[in-house]
């Protein structure tokens, strides 16, 4: 466990079942991730993958079925949550509605001991980080969703906890006020310097805010790795579809050198991608290919490797177009509307397609 | 909530009215006729001569009636306390071990004395008493009405908790809270409107019994039901309506009450 003891957070094998018999459900199957101290960390994945129940595991609400839990090196899996230096801002802040701002911010500080004066000026500085001075008095009822959003991540802040746990903090807040916390959030992250595990289902959330991502689906971890990796280098076809858009082309392996191997795929398509997993030459993979990667080129109807645009949709930045490169092969591409007006092709069109050497990613199923 | 225009609704048919009017009558009248003749100048309860507070003065400052309404008030702050703790403990005992075997029974027992008959209570409190040979006395009718105030201070305490989830009691652990510490700082206070509203349930039906106290009290221990009950078997003077009069506007006092606390249930409980 020398590992573990570096690590801010370290959940090793571990699994939740709740229930028994027959009605049994595995909400975590076998689960291990190393979280750095400092480390903005996100849970990301769709509803029902576990995301909570590892984050309620971690805060002491529920015990694991198996594994082990370390923080900062130290076995927790069996303390109770008031012996944890965990906080969390929980999804619908769960605010004491009887107690005032103040009260609330300053509860975790009064169970701790500490004395009234301390107390104070540590409310005092918390409000001001998520500048909220002037609600002090307030009680939770008379606040909007997005104040009292801030007052939660004050209170959990408050105790300077080694490790802050947040689920789906966001989700509650419109667009606009959601894109404005998550710069905020980044901002208190690296100010205060306590390690953040956030839950989102929102993949843009997690790419936008995190040091590192760990995509999960049906309580198991899919792939973890910086917002870079997960979008540019997806491991497998869910993490792949799970976040953004993304082709998916059945190829063959034409040719294996080193650890590059060249497929090709239907309507003249010739791709070079890192090897993923063990294959041969000649055997079927699946590619992903990210609609913007694929960059289009006006093409005369007989010209070799061109398709046929079938439909374009204009997203007002862009213009996506399904391509047939085949009677059933077809592929999304994504293009900019740089110029002014509709996008640069209709439905009909000839084009041709090209693409970057290693835009294409081999997936392991 | 709008009305729909169409489909039976008795409300339209006419005559409706008139019979809800009746049935106000009927229901009200009386209570009206105590109160008014409450305030009557006539040595006889049933003759009107006029407005006067003369048997208010009067009946205050009769020893007996005096002693009557302390020993009742002592029957009820104690029955009411010892039963609203007992019902607060059991209703959280039910809403926080989850759900177990026999958990509906257990409800069904707890509220079953709501629907037994009070003479059947009252014979069955007065023989167990006999065979345990408990002195009949204040104390006796303490304790019996404790038993049967249980149920009535249990269901508002129950309701409340209902509508209370536990991630505040988890976000309170979470911020270093003991179990002792959630109860005494989250649990507490959110379950007070419950409390105060089975409390005051509980005292009115202590204030008000008269079967039960009757079987149970022993010589010495009359309360105002008692006392009233006695006056009237020589006849209804207007001490009896001024006694009556009073009590009714303490239970008016506590429904209300009891009505805005458990009113506002809605707007208190978070999510
Ligand atoms: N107390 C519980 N009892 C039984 N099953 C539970 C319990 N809590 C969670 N589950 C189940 O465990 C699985 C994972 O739940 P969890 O709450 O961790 O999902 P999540 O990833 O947080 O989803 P969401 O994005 O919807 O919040 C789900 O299938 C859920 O039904
Ligand atoms: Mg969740």
């Amino acid at each position: 466990m020398a590992e573990a003891r570096s690590n801010a957070l370290s959940v090793c094998n571990v699994v939740k079942v709740f229930g028994s018999g027959p009605g049994a459900v595995t909400a975590l199957n076998d689960v291990s991730v190393n979280i750095e101290a400092n480390e903005f960390f996100t849970l990301l994945g769709p509803s029902g993958c576990g995301k909570t129940t590892l984050l309620r595991l971690t805060a002491g609400f529920e015990q694991p079925t198996g594994g082990e839990i370390f923080l900062f090196g130290e076995e927790i899996e069996n303390l109770p949550p008031h012996h944890r230096p965990v906080n969390t801002v929980f999804q619908h802040y769960a605010l004491f509605p009887h107690m005032t701002v103040t009260e609330n911010i300053g509860f975790g500080l009064k169970m701790l001991k500490w004395n009234a004066s301390d107390i104070q000026a540590r409310v005092s500085e918390t409000l001001a980080l998520v500048k909220m001075e002037a609600f002090a008095t307030r009680k939770p009822a008379q606040m909007s969703g997005g104040q009292q959003q801030r007052i939660a991540l004050a209170r959990a802040l408050a105790p300077r906890p080694k490790v802050l746990l947040l689920d789906e903090p966001l989700s509650a807040l419109d667009l606009k006020l959601r894109q404005a916390m998550r710069q905020e959030l980044k901002t208190l992250q690296r100010e205060t310097g306590i390690t953040f595990i956030f839950v989102t289902h929102d993949q843009e959330e997690a790419l936008t805010m995190s040091d590192r991502i760990a995509v999960m689906s049906e309580g198991q971890i899919q792939q973890i790795g910086a917002p870079l990796d997960i979008y540019e280098r997806p491991l497998n076809r869910f993490v792949a579809d799970f976040i953004g858009d993304t082709n998916f082309i059945t190829a063959r392996i034409a040719a294996i050198s080193g650890s590059k191997a060249t497929c090709t795929a239907g309507g003249g398509l010739s791709f070079s991608t890192p090897m993923v997993g063990e294959h041969s030459k000649g055997d079927t993979v699946t590619l992903a290919l990210r609609p913007e990667k694929i960059k289009l080129k006006a093409a005369t109807a007989r010209a070799k490797g061109s398709a046929t645009i079938a439909n374009a949709t204009y997203l007002g930045t862009d213009t996506t177009y399904e391509i047939a490169l085949t009677r059933d092969v077809m592929v999304t591409a994504r293009d900019q509307n740089i110029a002014a007006g509709m996008g640069r092709f209709n439905a009909g069109d000839r084009v041709s397609l090209e693409f970057a050497a290693g835009s294409a990613r081999m997936l392991t199923d | 909530m709008k009305r729909q225009r169409k489909g039976f609704v008795l409300g339209h048919y006419p005559g409706m009215n008139l019979w809800t009017a009746l049935f106000f009558v009927y229901l009200y009248a009386p209570m009206l006729v105590l109160v008014v003749y409450a305030f009557n100048d006539s040595d006889r309860a049933q003759i009107w001569r006029g407005f006067s507070t003369r048997w208010f003065y009067k009946a205050f400052a009769n020893d007996s009636i005096q002693d009557a309404a302390i020993n009742s008030l002592i029957i009820a702050v104690c029955a009411t306390v010892v039963a609203t703790t007992l019902a607060t403990l059991a209703a959280l005992a039910m809403a926080r071990t989850g759900e177990f075997k026999g958990r509906s029974a257990t409800l069904g027992l707890i509220s079953l004395p709501l629907v037994v008959p009070e003479i059947a209570t009252a014979v069955a409190t007065l023989s167990f008493f006999a065979v345990i040979g408990f002195q009949l006395g204040l104390l006796s009718i303490i304790v019996a009405h404790t038993v049967f105030c249980i149920p009535f201070a249990f269901l508002p305490i129950r309701a409340r908790l209902e509508g209370m989830n536990d991630t505040l009691e988890q976000a309170a652990g979470d911020l270093y809270a003991n179990e002792w510490q959630t109860f005494r700082h989250i649990t507490l206070p959110l379950l007070m409107p419950g409390i105060v509203a089975g409390a005051m349930l509980s005292f009115i039906i202590s204030i008000d019994d008269f079967i039960i106290t009757l079987m149970v009290s022993g010589a010495g221990a009359t309360t105002l039901p008692l006392y009233i009950y006695g006056m009237i078997r020589q006849g209804i003077t207007p001490e009896v309506n001024v006694i009556s009069t009073v009590m009714l506007g303490i239970s008016i006092v506590f429904i209300s009450a009891y009505w805005f606390m458990t009113k506002g249930d809605d707007h208190t409980t978070t999510h």
